[in-house]
């Protein structure tokens, strides 16, 4: 080994001290300051990739947009993305090594709903924020939830209800469940017998299957004999395109319609109009209501110079929930995770998609939901979907603070 | 729940379909047991390759005939490419390092699919010629579906007059009994190993080919299914290939009256199978004791 001079030893203190001073003169993003460190864990490999990479990319667009401004209190932000592999055990250790290796300030993150509970246990325990940007009913509810536990997106609670009242309202009130046998899954089934149960409807069978099944046709003959007038296929990626294309090809559109309670673009787009025609379903985001909404042009727009694709719904949320988090940062002032958390309660924003609220009592954010039918006769790439229905955000649809555990 | 005979007879049709892609993978894996005692753990590599490259050439060719017949010859050309260089120095040590390395190779190969096609997975779909869905009587059946059970019966048929009725079949099943006699008539049984390695990643693409336009294309999809089709296997009796394709379709039928009967049973009946037939015939339907040891 080399040893050091003090010849070189004054030299090279000499170049960091004259970096220091010259990074300080640098106007707004210093390097002086660490930068403020977002850990974002999604499951960018396995059925849910697609997804994934979409919130991958809008995460990265918000925080683009934002050290394009002169960052967060000066600082830059850094986005870590780490691929959980849609498994909960590894969810809890990349979120783990984010937070003891990288000292990540905030995360961002999950695809599921079971690895968001394993995040959001190791998050908790930091005492740092989370912002969940997947469905997920537990997260918002006690014991689960905790003062650090933000939820962007809606709950399987939510969706089944807008989407399984607008589905027996307009469709039948006969009602089949193929749900996928984990958490988001579950809970989606036990909202739709809910609401069936509420509005007379019958729910005549509802049978799983495993995450990330790849052939469902041995679930067919059971659907068939029951002759529902709905089949809710309650899964998610690459699941729900394989569900819908196996039905197609045995010939289940001509005998039930079919239901997506969160009908994914992504998964819409690589299966095509004729895989897809006549098959409804429920989001929180599709880039042509841009046409009303000045904000989701304006993300549509920025997304899709970026990325020369439009963005979908998880695309929606990855975005809001950054932003949502970072602008807090800058009106608390703070990374303070307490003064953050008031800054965050009760906040009524608008990032992409009109108005949006954080409820105080769990965290949860009220949005718009609408209803969708896939487009027969597409006229461009990602043209595929009919808005057929808009509800408006409310706190009617969700349970009450009461419901959820919270005082 | 209201059942009657159509619907029954409609799961035993998807049960088997279910089943032929297992035969074909458990073909390969015995086939080249039976002979190398190696334990493929590449094999749903292999599968899921055969299902890219088949991709590839059916976007290259817009033919998907072309598709399934050259897929599989280039999985066959890896496959020999995997015995001479990989696998073929670990001959003579335990079974465990040929497991290891081909389970090794399986990981290189998932993240090589990912580096090279993505992460997301491909739509591939079937023939325009087999597109539709077929009147059977009793049910509506997809047409691609029922070319697969029909394809899958071709391949068995022209594997047992190749083992049975050729010279080299010959060998073939004179080099499963006793490799070593074999050798003292003066047979290169390197190059036979060489072949059989080959012929059982042939059939594990073309699994790939043939299921690609029912279940999609992802670099994931060998995972969970070459575990299964192991179970069929051990089921069916290592090494035996009439093991392998009464196993299979037995497999096949078994999960899909499962996920009828009781669909939460569906994901582990697969297991339940394997260790009651364990219990009762430890080397399994038609496997010879003490093979393992």
């Amino acid at each position: 080994m080399k040893a050091i001079t003090r010849r070189t030893f004054l030299r090279a203190g000499g170049l960091a001290t004259a970096a220091v001073v010259l990074d300080t003169a640098a106007p707004r993003v210093t390097l002086g300051q660490a930068p403020i460190k977002v850990g974002f864990p999604v499951p960018l490999t396995g059925p849910y990739g697609a997804e994934a990479a979409d919130q991958q990319a809008a995460a990265t667009l918000a925080v683009e947009e934002i050290n394009g401004r002169g960052g967060v209190l000066g600082r830059k932000v850094e986005l870590l993305v780490r691929d959980d592999q849609l498994k909960p055990g590894v969810g809890a250790q990349r979120t783990k090594e984010l937070l003891e290796n990288e000292k990540v300030d905030f995360v961002i993150g999950g695809l599921s709903a079971a690895v968001q509970m394993a995040i959001n246990e190791q998050t908790k325990k930091a005492k740092v924020i989370y912002v969940s940007i997947s469905q997920s009913n537990e997260i918002t509810a006690r014991p689960d939830w905790s003062p650090y536990t933000f939820h962007e997106a809606i709950n399987p609670f939510i969706t089944s209800h807008v989407v399984g009242s607008w589905a027996i309202q307009n469709l039948g009130k006969r009602i089949y469940v193929l749900y996928a046998d984990y958490a988001f899954g579950q809970q989606l089934r036990d909202g739709i017998k809910l609401v069936a149960e509420k509005s007379g409807a019958t729910v005549l069978g509802a049978d799983p299957h495993p995450l990330g099944a790849t052939d469902y046709s041995a679930l067919f003959p059971r659907v068939q004999a029951a002759k529902p007038d709905v089949l809710v296929l309650a899964n998610f990626g690459k699941d729900q395109l394989n569900s819908v294309k196996q039905a197609a090809s045995f010939g289940l559109k001509s005998q039930m319609k079919l239901v997506c309670p969160v009908f994914l673009g992504t998964m819409r787009r690589e299966g095509g109009p004729t895989v897809f025609d006549g098959v409804y379903g429920g989001t929180t985001f599709y880039w042509e209501i841009g046409e009303k909404i000045p904000t989701a042009k304006r993300f549509a727009d920025a997304f899709r110079k970026k990325y020369d694709r439009p963005p979908y719904d998880y695309a929606g949320y990855a975005y809001s929930g950054t932003r949502l988090l970072l602008e807090a940062v800058q009106r608390a002032k703070t990374t303070e995770a307490d003064k953050v958390i008031a800054a965050l309660e009760g906040h009524t924003y608008d990032y992409y998609k009109g108005k949006q609220w954080i409820r105080k009592c769990d965290h949860q954010s009220f949005q718009d939901v609408y209803v969708l039918k896939s487009k027969k006769d597409q006229k461009a790439e990602h043209d595929i979907f009919d808005v057929v229905g808009r509800v408006e955000a409310s706190e009617k649809f969700e349970r009450s603070c009461k419901d959820l555990g919270h005082a | 729940m209201p059942f009657d005979a159509a619907t029954l007879l409609s799961q035993l049709f998807t049960g088997l379909v279910l089943g032929t892609i297992y035969v074909l993978l458990a073909l390969g894996l015995s086939l080249i047991f039976g002979l190398l005692t190696v334990v493929n753990f590449s094999h749903g590599s292999f599968y899921m390759l055969g299902a890219y490259l088949g991709f590839f050439v059916l976007g290259f060719t817009k033919n998907f005939w072309i598709a399934l017949v050259v897929a599989p010859l280039l999985l066959g050309l890896l496959g020999l490419l995997t015995e001479r260089w990989l696998v073929r120095p670990l001959y003579g040590r335990s079974i465990d390092d040929p497991l290891l390395l081909t389970f090794g190779l399986s990981l290189v190969l998932v993240e090589a699919a990912r580096l090279v096609w993505g992460k997301m997975g491909l739509t591939f779909d079937p023939p325009a010629a087999l597109a539709g869905a077929v009147n059977l009587g009793f049910t509506y059946f997809p047409a691609y579906r029922l070319f697969v059970i029909a394809a899958t019966a071709v391949v068995v048929v022209a594997l047992w007059l190749f083992l049975e009725r050729t010279t080299l079949g010959l060998v073939i099943r004179a080099g499963t009994r006793d490799a070593l006699i074999v050798r003292a008539l003066g047979i290169n049984l390197n190059l036979v190993w060489l072949l059989v390695f080959g012929i059982g990643c042939a059939l594990a693409g073309l699994a790939g080919v043939l299921a690609a336009p029912m279940r999609g294309v992802y670099p994931e999809m060998g995972v969970t299914i070459v575990i299964e089709s192991f179970v069929v296997v051990v089921v069916g009796g290592m090494g035996s290939l009439l093991g392998a394709i009464v196993a299979g379709l037995l497999i096949g039928e078994v999960v899909s009256l499962t996920t009828f009967f009781a669909p939460k049973m569906a994901d582990i009946v697969v297991f339940l199978v394997m260790a009651v037939v364990l219990l009762v015939r430890p080397s399994g339907f038609f496997g010879e004791a003490g093979l393992m040891e």
